[in-house]
């Protein structure tokens, strides 16, 4: 990075750790900061309409709807997430390649599952083998997005079916009487209204997303606990020009410090929200903001 | 090999106990089944006993953060923050870093550095936190008429805490927390994964699992049947928890007693 | 499961294997960057290490586009059935376990010696704690040995549980532990007599894939006949190290 940092041996003090902290590595170490971050920014909406789709069917009053509904929270949320993640991308992917291979290979004469070699044809490849490289990554990337996607979907699906019945029985009546249809109602009245309930799980929600996300490299993301382990381990002078001890721990400081400040830093954000939500709610906070102003 | 002489040598490995080598070779979904269930008593262990204890330092540390002295306040409240801001997977490096630099020096944190104990110390801390921020939550929301009621009835101090206001703290927090047990269970599973060595291979489900899915080259078998152990696990736990909810709400009339499930689904 | 290069690393290889467009076929390399001096992240944020070299040589006799792509260790194997890359050159020992389930090509790396590393000339190899990295023939071995094995997911931790009395040896490739007995200036020693274990080192291939795996195995012998396999090895193990004839 600086031009004195030809020759890190002659080094030392804080000159050594300037150089030391620039390497190549050390980038890949601050990118999968971005990514976590990126990670974040996509799941949670994508989650969310996952977690929305889930409470709608699980109410919906076709009767295996409800049960596909019912089941998908239900299955999801009782299994560890650990355990979701180590089968389940492997699974996504060959799933994809399945139909791909389905509809763009209809003449492939061999059977995919050739003993333990799960094989499509050429053309089915996700992405294709001779995809640049950037191309293999957003699709690790887009699978990873998913996987998580699918796990939060149905802890959020679970708060949302909740806040829906707890939208005040009143309200729905009212709206009936107005000649609303069910449709109406829903989208109208119990939709608008449901976020204020809803938000407490689901701000709880995001805290737990965000602490998951160490989990990310067994979905084949570099993130930052796997750069920090690489980087913070021991390193040989054979192979670096950077030789250190088992520095894990102060990466690992970093990483405490940076998850205790965006937890800390969502907290404040969606107590704001949520004082803002209430306004105007027939629900206790709302009700202390209405005497406050008066 | 029958399923049932797997049984009798598998069924207690975890613990060590029956033959003492792994299969290495012909798994059998038996095995599978057999040992990913040996590896289950692991994570019941470390789920109750975390839980059972994290209760009571739970409820300490929520009234501590209600409390109104400031040097009692804002221990509990970085407490709470320490433990529910970061990652599990982030403690449980940090506790064995810890309880390794101390056995350094002092022979009595030898057993520490094993799982058994120094996980369980992380879990305990872990589910404390969580539980006393539901807790505290909970209290907040106790009925303001209620404490006025014990007032007219002359209880004070401990008499009116122990008979109206934890009760009622418990009953409003209980949704939540039979949330917290769930995932706490879950969270087991990361003592082996991530945090602490596995000492002759005992282990827990996960250990179990990944170990087939590893001597298979097959994850699609172990970690389904991980799977649906986990999701047993659940339903027992939201049984028990249940059976604890109406019992806390039994004064209550049918009608308002579904109505608490409801706030079940608010928190996580 | 993808483990995905670093751009950096991606970039570089862009650039370097632009001229090699015309040989076709993309072949994508899995390996596992955390074995040095198998393979490892150097400080620029690429793959390096014996491995890396071998397998741009391999590829370039063999008229190959390789693409080098990271895997974590436990998930490698699935990931190469599944297709999400096309070898495994990792420091992966030839066992008859993964044979059934992989193809291996020759070895490039003759049969290796394991060792045990510990603290004091004095460790209890038998009856002691050993340590070695999940899912290794080592792992295997320790396990059937009266040694109480304690097992940790990556070979740094091995080590670092024998630094720290957590375990009185680690038992691991002899070649991973050479450099690392070396810088620790005394601390840690090799003890017990080495155990020969594994049929070699090769390349992981899908069994369905026998035409990348005669590619390969041409390629590598004419690195053995022409001697800069040996050169190869002799770089990155030090003058010791066993090699071919």
């Amino acid at each position: 990075m600086f031009s004195y940092c030809a020759d890190p041996s002659t080094l030392s003090g804080l000159t050594w750790l300037s150089c030391y902290l620039t390497t190549g590595v050390h980038m890949s170490f601050y990118t999968a900061f971005g990514k976590v971050l990126l990670l974040l920014a996509i799941t949670a909406p994508v989650a969310l309409g996952f977690g929305f789709l889930g409470a709608m069917s699980a109410r919906s009053p076709v009767a295996p709807v409800a049960w596909l509904g019912k089941a998908y929270i239900a299955v999801v949320r009782g299994v560890p997430d650990i355990a979701f993640f180590l089968f389940f991308v492997i699974a996504l992917d060959q799933g994809f390649e399945y139909l791909r291979h389905k509809v763009l290979c209809p003449d492939w004469d061999q059977p995919i599952r050739q003993g333990n070699d799960f094989i499509v044809c050429q053309a089915a490849k996700l992405p294709l083998g001779s995809a640049p490289e950037w191309q293999h990554e957003t699709y690790g990337f887009f699978l990873a997005v998913l996987t998580f996607s699918i796990v939060f979907g149905a802890f959020a699906a679970n708060v949302i079916f909740g806040a829906m019945r707890a939208v005040p029985r009143a309200q729905m009546e009212t709206a009936e009487a107005f000649g609303m249809t069910r449709r109406q109602s829903f989208w109208r009245i119990l939709v608008p209204q449901m976020w204020v309930y809803a938000l407490p799980g689901l701000s709880n929600l995001w805290m737990v997303l965000i602490k998951a996300t160490p989990l990310l490299f067994l979905l084949g993301i570099e993130d930052i606990v796997y750069w920090a382990r690489e980087l913070g381990g021991t390193k040989t002078p054979r192979f670096t020009d950077y030789p250190h001890g088992d520095w894990r721990v102060w990466y690992f400081l970093a990483l405490l410090v940076f998850y205790l400040t965006f937890t800390r830093v969502s907290e404040k954000l969606l107590d704001r929200i949520m004082q803002r939500l209430s306004h105007g709610q027939a629900t206790a906070a709302g009700e202390a903001q209405r005497r406050a102003q008066a | 090999m029958s399923c049932w002489e797997t049984l009798a040598d598998y069924g207690l490995r975890s613990l060590g106990i029956g033959e003492r080598l792994l299969p290495r070779s012909d798994f059998t979904i038996c095995q599978q089944v057999v040992l990913i269930g040996s590896g289950l008593i692991w994570n019941i262990y470390f789920g109750v006993l975390a839980l059972v204890s994290g209760f009571f330092l739970a409820t300490a540390v929520a009234l501590g953060k209600a409390s109104q002295h400031r040097w009692l306040a804002k221990p509990a409240d970085w407490f709470i923050l320490l433990f529910r801001g970061s990652p599990l997977f982030i403690q449980f490096f940090f506790a064995y870093f810890l309880f390794l630099s101390l056995k350094g020096q002092y022979e009595a944190f030898d057993l520490f550095t094993s799982a058994w104990a120094g996980a369980l110390i992380v879990l305990f801390l872990n589910t404390a936190a969580y539980s006393a921020e539901i807790f505290y939550g909970a209290l907040r929301s106790v009925p303001k008429g209620d404490i006025e009621a014990a007032d007219a009835y002359g209880m004070t101090g401990w008499v009116r805490f122990r008979r109206i206001t934890w009760p009622t703290m418990l009953r409003l927090a209980w949704p939540a927390y039979t949330n917290e047990a769930i995932f706490l269970f879950h969270a087991t599973t990361l003592v082996f994964f991530s945090g602490f060595p596995a000492r002759q291979q005992k282990g827990d489900a996960l250990y179990y699992a990944s170990y087939f899915a590893d001597k298979t080259f097959n994850p699609f078998v172990p970690y389904p049947i991980l799977a649906g152990y986990f999701i047993l696990l659940t339903l027992v736990i939201v049984g028990i928890f249940g059976l604890a909810n109406k019992r806390l709400n039994r004064h209550l009339p049918q009608e308002a007693r579904s109505r608490m499930r409801l706030r079940m689904n608010l928190i996580r | 499961m993808k483990k995905l290069i670093l751009s950096t690393a991606a970039l570089a290889l862009s650039a370097g294997f632009a001229m090699a467009e015309s040989h076709g076929m993309t072949v994508r390399m899995g390996t596992e960057g955390a074995y040095p001096p198998y393979n490892f992240i150097n400080d620029a944020g690429e793959i390096d290490g014996f491995e890396r070299e071998l397998g741009d040589e391999l590829c370039a006799r063999a008229e190959l586009t390789c693409e080098w792509v990271k895997n974590d260790w436990d998930s490698i194997i699935p990931n190469l059935v599944s297709g999400n890359y096309d070898t495994i050159i990792a420091g992966m020992s030839i066992t008859d376990e993964r044979d059934e389930v992989i193809d291996f090509t020759q070895n490039y790396y003759p049969p290796t010696a394991s060792a045990y590393v510990a603290a004091s000339e004095d460790a209890d190899l038998e009856g002691g704690v050993v340590a070695a990295q999940t899912s290794t023939i080592q792992a295997g071995h320790v396990a059937e040995t009266g040694a109480t094995l304690l097992e940790f997911a990556t070979p740094e931790e091995t080590v670092a549980a024998v630094r720290n009395g957590e375990a009185d040896a680690v038992f691991a490739d002899k070649d991973y532990l050479v450099p690392i007995v070396e810088a620790s200036g005394g601390e840690l020693m090799f003890v017990g007599d080495d155990v020969p274990l594994g049929g070699g080192i090769g390349l992981g291939l899908r069994e369905s894939d026998g035409e990348l795996k005669d590619k390969f195995d041409a390629a590598i012998t004419s690195m053995k006949e022409d001697g800069t396999l040996n050169a190869l090895l002799i770089k990155w193990f030090g003058e010791e190290t066993t090699i071919y004839e």
